[in-house]
């Protein structure tokens, strides 16, 4: 991918948006890539976790809100656990999702899961799925 | 032994066969269970973000209700629920601030929390409180010939404030087979993400991960994979069939909650076991195996 990096961008409000959501310092992170190597979702990603960071430490709003990536993480937390910087790449996520998710963006259309859908899935699926796709 | 006890809502429907397992085995084990009388769903996710602690409020609701008993421990099975419990207590404890803004949202509570209980896991009352000692001398049934992969998942290691044991390396389930008379094996992905809540609307990437995760464990010559979590098991047994139209060579497991192999082993009947809830059978493997 090529982006162009920009002052404006940088200053935009974004990078700070994220940090004081994920009350994260962004500029931890010195890209080693761990957090995508261990990452069980990075294979499906379009944008794996460590160039999320880097883009949010940019302030690339546009191509970050717009990823499927930051829907692909599960909060499953192996990344957190292995940064060697202490970053907690999954709060950074989830605030890339709330940003979203609080302008009322959602990812799930709860109107479209099935009716079977809806009786087979247990409860503990559909909650955790309507937590983090719904506002 | 008396101890009080969360169910979560999955283990009231879905998982049934968790919980009547767990109950059954408790029992046995000489603890009694008083499960809470006015609990609430625990928001299923830790919510993740600095700002937001209306969501903790949810779990922390629960804490008081066990407060409100008189007891200053709080059990359950679901590893999702324990997590999200014991991660919203920690922020509770961590931050005064947040404890006191969150106390201020439950102004219908006669008394507010204080941070004074404990959430345990069932597999840590089992290793800390009972013991596998004690265990093993309850066992009627070993388990002999069962070969079992332990999958831990997310919820029980990670992150550290919520785990109960090493988060790349666990063992208490390994520990529990052994007494109880089955055979670990090795397995490479025990804490492997199975894809959770991805299971709604990405049942294709579930799959992916089911046959990843089954995959090793039959590399591994085991019969069956043992869970811990209601979510865990649907996506690594009832998406088993979307993990067949997807890949061919899929060979499909039977997946067991360590609960019900600690009621077999116990002297459990089939009744607790709830065997009508399993996507691939679960019967068959049992009596191969002369546990039925
Ligand atoms: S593991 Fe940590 S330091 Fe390394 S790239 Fe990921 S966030 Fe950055
Ligand atoms: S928390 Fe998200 S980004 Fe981190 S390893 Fe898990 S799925 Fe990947
Ligand atoms: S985590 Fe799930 S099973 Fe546990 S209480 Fe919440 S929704 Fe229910
Ligand atoms: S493996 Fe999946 S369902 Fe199981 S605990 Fe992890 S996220 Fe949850």
């Amino acid at each position: 991918m090529t982006v162009f990096v920009s002052r404006d961008k940088i200053n935009s409000g974004f990078t700070a948006k994220v940090q004081r959501l994920a009350d994260q310092n962004l500029m931890a992170c010195y890209q080693c890539g761990k957090c995508s190597a261990g990452c069980p979702m990075a294979a499906y990603m379009d944008i794996p976790p460590n160039q999320m960071i880097r883009l949010a430490q940019l302030g690339m709003e546009d191509e970050l809100l717009s990823c499927e990536a930051i829907w692909l993480c599960v909060s499953c937390m192996t990344c957190n656990m292995r940064c060697p910087k202490g970053v907690r790449i999954a709060e950074l996520i989830e605030s890339m999702r709330q940003i979203k998710l609080r302008t009322r963006q959602d990812h799930l259309q709860v109107e479209n899961i099935s009716e079977a859908d809806l009786r087979a899935i247990p409860p503990i699926a559909l909650i955790g799925s309507m937590r983090k796709f719904t506002s | 032994m008396k101890l009080s006890y969360f169910p979560g809502c999955t283990l009231k429907n879905h998982a049934r066969n968790f919980e009547d397992s767990t109950l059954y085995a408790m029992d046995r084990l000489g603890v009694e269970v008083v499960e809470l009388d006015r609990w609430n769903c625990c928001g299923t996710v830790y919510s993740l973000s600095a700002d937001d602690l209306m969501r903790q409020v949810a779990p922390i609701r629960n804490l008081l209700r066990t407060r409100e008993r008189g007891d200053s421990q709080l059990m359950t099975g679901c590893s999702m629920c324990f997590n999200t419990l014991k991660r919203a207590n920690h922020r509770a404890r961590a931050n005064a601030e947040d404890l006191a803004r969150m106390n201020d949202f439950m102004y219908d509570e006669p008394v507010d929390y204080a941070g004074d209980v404990d959430v345990l896991h069932v597999l840590e009352v089992v290793r800390d409180q009972i013991g596998f000692d004690a265990i093993r001398e309850r066992v009627v049934k070993p388990l002999e010939g069962l070969r079992v992969a332990c999958y831990y998942g997310c919820m029980l290691v990670r992150p550290n404030e919520a785990a109960i044991d090493d988060a790349e390396n666990p063992r208490v389930l390994e520990d529990l087979i052994t007494v109880l008379g089955g055979e670990p094996v090795d397995f490479s992905h025990k804490t492997e993400c199975c894809g959770a809540h991805q299971t709604v609307d990405k049942p294709e990437i579930v799959a992916d991960k089911t046959y990843e995760i089954l995959g090793a464990a039959k590399a591994q010559g085991a019969d069956t994979v043992a869970v811990s979590c209601p979510l865990c098991a649907f996506n690594l047994d009832h998406r088993q069939e979307t993990t067949l139209k997807i890949h061919a060579d899929f060979h499909t497991m039977p997946v067991v909650y360590f609960s019900q192999l600690m009621a077999i082993a116990l002297g459990g009947s089939e009744s607790v076991l709830r065997l009508d809830l399993h996507h691939t059978p679960l019967g068959p493997l049992l009596v191969g195996k002369g546990l039925l």
